[in-house]
């Protein structure tokens, strides 16, 4: 056995493909973090205070691992949907009945729940143990921003389902859009962007009119919210993090006291 | 007895109640930190809440709202933020004893050593992630998916709700119009949070849990998310139901329970009440003690408050005074929050300043 395994350690194909040995000596270790594009998000070695669980609790880790979760399924589930409202309900009912094991839906609807709550916690965490503080403000902010983001995923991928849930917490979501000041048609200062008698701000092209792209939550919505959750929210999102995470590598790690 | 107790939880749980019973429980589980941090009490609310759960659930009303799939995650939130709360808190007072008795944090003893990030950090990681795969799966083959009749613009439900974790900000809507709860106050609370790292100012407490070394900063937090989001969004799932009246957790959802709502505008106190005249048509004169009002609270009081609390937050440092003033509004629209909500309840105050005419209303 071992001499089969070491036949195989010694041919070109794994030796092209792994640079070091199994990980069990300073310097395999380093290389198994240094030699992997995944890992080498990581430093080689960190402080023992910020790995400890009970101190970061694993959430940031946690919420980027549940991103991940929802890019694998959500790319399933598009094999399956088709953005109208004609189709788009049954096309999700359909995954219930036909597709074998079905589940990829409650994973990708559960784990997006999971997310907004591990998000919550991770903020909690970093605020809670000051770890806000120089050098790690501007991070701070690009969390705020994923943490937007993270909503506006779960918000706009609640409609695609196009039942009565899906539809009216939409509708009441967006409702506040109108409340907008100025640019909203039943927002305060609305009335004074006028001219001549002409109101400029009205239901048909206020804020909210262009947020679903028509006066009511309707096919053009549903298109717009597609676009947004299967494409523009999630690359937004991966190009932050990615900056988060080597911001987290240039603060100097996971914080600690000073 | 059954029944008393889940009549006692259904008065406990009205908006009132529930609102300043939480609230006090905060201020005091902040206060008895080395009581409140003890083990035995965590693992007390474990078992007692998931022995109420499990006593709960034979209630038909209490199974319907807790049992529906979307609202899981809000047990778990419930949980997991108790949880959390307590571990930091713990871990806040362990460290303030040490420090107290003039050795390093639990942190800084720590942090002097480093380890290799292969292995103790990769498995880890895996641990977690092989956990939560689990649980996943599980959870998605135990629970199906919602999926409600095919949409209908014509059937509005009752109640409508977002989006759970938007139901803190929909049950601002009791208290405010759309254009603050809806917009203004999110706003705030990204840009607050966004301005958190440049108006603190205090070294203290970079990377490490601790309380006594900031403790105004640790409870606001605890504040505004425990008691003004993560509470609200439980009231709002669990507590409210059509036409967003208040349900005890074991009340049936009547439709036809109607709520007596008459509130008053500060101008009907004003005018009719104090002047015993009617109230001016001219909205600006009608609405003048409110405005007034407002901008007294939010451009005179910080200057009023200026020196105490400069004092107490920057060290009286007058080249922090821009911080101040923005903090001060931030945490002036915060506090505009609690404020309406309690003249709301003693002497339902409907608008500070309300000119429907112009959709502004606040
Ligand atoms: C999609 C959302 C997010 C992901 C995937 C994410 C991921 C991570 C990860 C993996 C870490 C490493 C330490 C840890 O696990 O705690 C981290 C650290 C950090 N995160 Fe996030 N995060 C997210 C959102 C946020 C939010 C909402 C905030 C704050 C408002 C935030 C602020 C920070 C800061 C300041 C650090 C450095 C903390 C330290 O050094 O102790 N992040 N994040």
């Amino acid at each position: 056995m071992n001499k089969l395994l070491d036949a195989l350690r010694s041919t070109q194909v794994w030796k092209s493909i792994f640079r070091h040995g199994y990980p069990d000596t300073p310097r395999n270790r380093t290389l198994a973090i240094l030699s992997n594009v995944f890992l080498h998000l990581h430093p080689v070695k960190v402080r023992r205070s910020g790995i400890q669980l009970s101190y970061t609790w694993c959430m940031g880790g946690l919420t980027f691992f549940l991103f991940l979760v929802e890019t694998i399924t959500g790319l399933l589930l598009m094999f399956y949907y088709r953005p109208t409202a004609e189709l788009a309900y049954q096309d999700i009912f359909a995954l219930r009945e036909h597709v074998p094991i079905g589940v990829m839906r409650e994973v990708h609807r559960w784990a997006a729940h999971l997310m907004v709550i591990t998000v919550w916690l991770h903020m909690y965490r970093v605020f809670l143990t000051g770890s806000y503080k120089p050098p790690r403000e501007f991070n701070w902010n690009i969390g705020v921003i994923l943490l937007v983001i993270t909503l506006l995923l779960s918000f706009t991928g609640y409609l695609l389902p196009w039942d009565q849930l899906a539809v009216w917490a939409i509708t009441v979501g967006t409702n506040m859009a109108r409340a907008t000041p100025f640019l909203g048609h039943e927002g305060p200062g609305a009335a004074l962007i006028s001219f001549g008698g002409l109101d400029f701000v009205h239901a048909g092209d206020d804020v909210r009119f262009g947020l679903l792209g028509g006066r009511f939550v309707g096919d053009a919505a549903l298109l717009r919210f597609y676009v947004l959750h299967c494409v523009g929210f999630p690359l937004v999102a991966a190009v932050l993090m990615a900056v988060h995470f080597w911001r987290v590598r240039k603060d100097g790690g996971i914080s600690g006291p000073l | 007895m059954g029944q008393l107790i889940k009549d006692l939880i259904d008065t406990v749980t009205k908006p009132v109640p529930y609102f300043l019973g939480s609230a006090l429980l905060l201020a005091v589980v902040l206060k008895f930190r080395k009581i409140s941090t003890k083990l035995s009490l965590i693992a007390a609310f474990f078992l007692i809440g998931s022995a109420f759960l499990v006593w709960a659930w034979g209630d038909p009303n209490f199974n319907r709202i807790v049992t529906k799939p979307d609202n899981v995650p809000i047990i778990i939130l419930i949980f997991s933020v108790v949880f959390f709360s307590w571990l930091s808190l713990r871990r806040a007072y362990l460290n303030d004893e040490r420090i107290k008795a003039g050795r390093p944090s639990l942190e800084g003893e720590l942090s002097k050593q480093k380890v290799f990030t292969w292995p103790d950090l990769v498995y880890i990681e895996l641990i977690c992630m092989v956990l939560f795969t689990a649980a996943l799966i599980i959870w998605s083959v135990s629970i199906e998916a919602p999926i409600e009749e095919y949409a209908a613009t014509a059937r509005t439900p009752n109640p409508s709700k977002a989006p759970w974790y938007f139901l803190g900000l929909q049950e601002l809507l009791v208290y405010f119009d759309p254009w603050i709860a809806g917009v203004l106050l999110p706003s705030y609370i990204v840009v607050g949070l966004m301005a958190i790292p440049y108006l603190d100012v205090n070294p203290k407490g970079n990377g490490y849990y601790t309380f006594e070394e900031r403790p105004f900063a640790v409870s606001f937090f605890w504040v505004g998310f425990l008691l003004f989001w993560v509470s609200f969004v439980i009231l709002g799932t669990f507590l409210r139901g059509p036409n967003w009246s208040f349900f005890g957790p074991f009340e049936y959802w009547d439709l036809h329970k109607l709520e007596p709502m008459v509130n008053v505008d500060l101008s009907t106190y004003f005018w009719v009440e104090l002047l015993g005249q009617p109230r001016p048509s001219a909205p600006l004169v009608r609405e003048a003690p409110g405005i007034a009002f407002i901008l007294g609270y939010f451009l005179i009081l910080p200057k009023l408050l200026e020196r105490p609390l400069l004092k107490a937050f920057y060290a009286g440092a007058r080249e922090h005074l821009v911080r101040y003033h923005v903090f001060m509004h931030l945490l002036l629209w915060f506090g505009l929050v609690p404020l309406k909500m309690l003249l709301r309840w003693t002497v339902s105050l409907k608008y500070f300043v309300g000119i429907p005419e112009w959709f502004f209303n606040i």
